[in-house]
């Protein structure tokens, strides 16, 4: 088991070094770069102009130097004003170190955002908290009505009841967030005016029936389908399983054997696709909290990217890497662990 | 004039399809008269689900097809008395109705939906079929070899996969990428895999037939050539289709994002049908391994291949909507589904009606191809 964890976090650093690596190099192509300089400097700035900017900036040292630099494993150097000769900052509204120093991801300094022009540490921490804490009530709401829909479904195969929830959770998978999410604020919303189709409102007032409940239930719609789907399978496979029908013929009642033999196997192979469904969960909170307007991960990610931010979309992708790398090892080790018949060598 | 009521609105609806009725009829009587003689589809069209999924995909193909019919209005022309206008509103000028109302560009919303179809239907399949290619091209290898081909590929699809995919097309997809030969060279790698696949398929099939194989070989060339030109440098030859860099990079980013999970199936597949008895009755002949890959396994795993496929042209459509949504790669005027949704949705409190047509269009036609898939599965867990 040890062996295996260490292998697989092996194999994880080696993915996030290249795929950093990748992003790295695509938001340091030379149009991105080049829209940077010119949000920084003057709209009309010339050709030398901007090639001044990016060479006093750094941004035109060597490319692995800068990398390694990102990364924490190479001194960032400070950016020396040609006509002071002192050290200055790239941005004005971020201070950088005036020597020589390891300043990056390792020692925890992601750079500097030039979207909300502050630290993108100091951005990114409530952005973060407050996408989790979406993800925790869509998870919160969206699995245990999959688990149940898939469960009573599988329970009786072929039965009314497992063809109306088949056909129910069909029409879900195929409602993507920005589908659901326009009618359902139809509907809510303008029509009804039960709810509120902003949550733009839940960042500073805080969260509320009435500003939360689309941003949860939009993503939750979408992801119930596909976690009641594989709960259906899983139970079918389970029910025709010799051990129950051993529990039928002894004598037990119906509702016994489900409960105390089929669900506690059933439920083994949906725990994996949970654990998978986050890196698929962040893209469709991307898009809620894009819709909704509620101030996540999501929206900042898509205002970096909108805005060319190099810094802030760089700690984003490290973000939603390391979520994704984090939830494969988690469904791995959770699974060896749940299921006895499987056992890593 | 007096605007439509609903009922009139339905009702003018239903006589625009005109032509999609009668090509559903025609495409049903034949279907179900023939259903002995047509295989799989023939069975899978007897049941509700199936049924359902072809009665709707029939409905958006032909649409796509006779939509310049279908739409009263030029999709992209705007009539500005029609600002926001609600449905069933008469445009003066023609006597016209606009049947689901005016966008607040003023142009006619129901005819943009009919359009937006061609652009789903033409881009999602055939994003599909090159990811397909890819997947299978480097899936059958990575399982029937293994060892280092297969850490190799297998830790690059990982590698792809571990990317959210938000991500990666707002760094593909973006306009500043178009400068650099990034997506050009990734299309180009891309597009080259059917084309390999289909030569090595009849390289390997037909070796004895040498006719055979050079009609095949050179008829691949040929098509696969002419579309190689059009669609990685926009050079048709004989100027019949035109294909933007911005539609290219669509194409290239779609095939990125499902190729891995589409490789990873194929692999799994050989894998297991890698052990059976006509595998090995096929290595003791003395096959090559492409001959056993291409013409002994694929076949053996076109069954789940098809139902992933089905589905997969869902989960394309949904991933060419979200590109729409946040206004990557299609053009801002493009009267596609995803686009459309983002237009409208900025104004839901204010416009109900240019909204729901296009999210209500997406919906039904990804539902369709899930419901095809599971009427498929249903019928290929029976045999």
């Amino acid at each position: 088991m040890l062996n295996f964890l260490i292998r697989r976090l092996g194999v994880m650093a080696l993915t996030m070094i290249c795929l950093t690596f990748m992003v790295f190099y695509l938001v340091n192509l030379e149009p991105n770069l080049r829209k940077l300089a010119i949000s920084q400097t003057e709209m009309h700035a010339s050709d030398e102009h901007i090639e001044s900017w990016l060479t006093r900036n750094g941004y035109r040292r060597a490319f692995i130097e800068r990398y390694a630099a990102w990364i924490g494993v190479w001194p960032k150097k400070p950016n020396i004003d040609t006509e002071t000769g002192k050290p200055v900052s790239r941005f004005s509204y971020c201070s950088e170190p005036a020597e020589s120093v390891f300043a990056g991801v390792i020692q925890g300094d992601f750079g500097c955002s030039t979207k909300f022009k502050t630290k993108v540490a100091e951005k990114m921490l409530p952005a973060l908290r407050a996408t989790g804490l979406l993800m925790f009530w869509v998870m919160v709401t969206m699995v245990p009505v999959a688990l149940f829909f898939g469960i009573l479904s599988g329970m009786r195969e072929g039965s009314k009841l497992d063809r109306t929830l088949s056909v129910v959770s069909i029409v879900t998978t195929s409602t993507p967030e920005y589908v659901s999410g326009v009618v359902l604020t139809i509907i809510f919303g303008t029509w009804l005016g039960w709810l509120n189709g902003s949550a733009a409102s839940a960042t500073g007032d805080g969260i509320t029936f009435y500003n939360f409940t689309l941003p949860v239930i939009t993503p939750a719609i979408y992801g119930m389908g596909y976690i009641a789907r594989m709960t259906r399978a899983s139970m079918i496979e389970v029910m025709t399983a010799q051990y129950i029908r051993t529990a039928r013929l002894k004598g037990l009642g119906f509702y016994a054997v489900v409960v105390k033999h089929a669900l506690r196997n059933a439920l083994i192979a949906p725990f994996t696709v949970i654990m998978l469904l986050f890196p698929w969960l962040l893209t469709g909170v991307v898009i809620v909290e894009v819709m909704f307007r509620y101030q996540g991960f999501g929206l900042a990610l898509v205002e970096a990217a909108g805005n060319n931010d190099i810094d802030l979309m760089l700690a984003c992708s490290l973000v939603s890497v390391v979520l994704v790398l984090a939830t494969q090892l988690i469904s791995d080790v959770g699974y060896a662990w749940l299921n006895p018949r499987i056992r890593v060598q | 004039m007096e605007p439509l009521s609903a009922f009139e609105i339905i009702r003018q609806v239903l006589v625009q399809f005109t032509s999609v009725w009668i090509s559903l009829i025609v495409l049903f009587a034949f279907s179900l008269g023939f259903k002995r003689k047509l295989g799989l589809y023939g069975f899978v069209v007897e049941t509700g689900t199936g049924f359902t999924g072809v009665l709707i995909l029939g409905f958006w193909l032909f649409t796509a097809i006779f939509a310049s019919r279908i739409s009263p209005f030029d999709p992209l022309g705007q009539i500005v008395s029609m600002k926001d206008a609600l449905p069933g509103t008469i445009e003066p000028i023609s006597g016209l109705p606009y049947l689901f109302g005016g966008d607040k560009l003023a142009r006619d919303v129901f005819s943009r939906m009919v359009f937006g179809s061609r652009i789903v239907l033409i881009i999602a399949p055939l994003a599909t079929l090159l990811a397909l290619s890819v997947g299978i091209m480097l899936g059958l290898p990575a399982g029937y070899f293994g060892k280092r081909i297969d850490s190799v590929l297998s830790f690059l699809a990982n590698l792809i996969l571990a990317f959210p995919i938000i991500l990666l097309f707002y760094l593909l997809v973006s306009p500043g990428i178009l400068e650099t030969p990034i997506p050009y060279a990734l299309a180009g790698v891309f597009f080259l895999f059917p084309i390999l696949l289909l030569v090595t398929l009849f390289w390997s099939g037909y070796r004895s037939h040498p006719l055979q194989l050079g009609i095949r070989l050179v008829l691949t060339l040929l098509v696969g050539g002419w579309l190689f030109a059009t669609f990685v440098f926009d050079r048709d030859p004989f100027h019949i289709l035109r294909v933007s860099p911005s539609t290219l990079n669509i194409f290239a980013a779609v095939a990125l994002a499902s190729g891995p999970g589409i490789f990873r199936i194929v692999r799994g597949l050989t894998l297991d049908i890698k052990t059976r008895e006509y595998v090995q009755a096929a290595q003791t002949r003395g096959e090559t391994p492409w001959y056993i890959m291409l013409w002994e396994i694929l076949p053996n795993a076109r069954g789940p291949l098809i139902v992933d496929a089905c589905l997969r042209i869902g989960y394309t459509t949904i991933l060419i909507g979200a590109l729409g949504y946040f206004g990557l790669g299609m053009p801002p005027e493009s009267p596609d589904w995803g686009t459309a949704i983002k237009e409208s949705s900025r104004l839901l409190r204010a416009f109900v009606h240019p909204a729901l047509p296009p999210a209500l269009a997406m919906m039904s036609f990804v539902l369709g191809l899930n419901l095809l898939a599971d009427a498929l599965r249903e019928q290929s867990l029976k045999d």
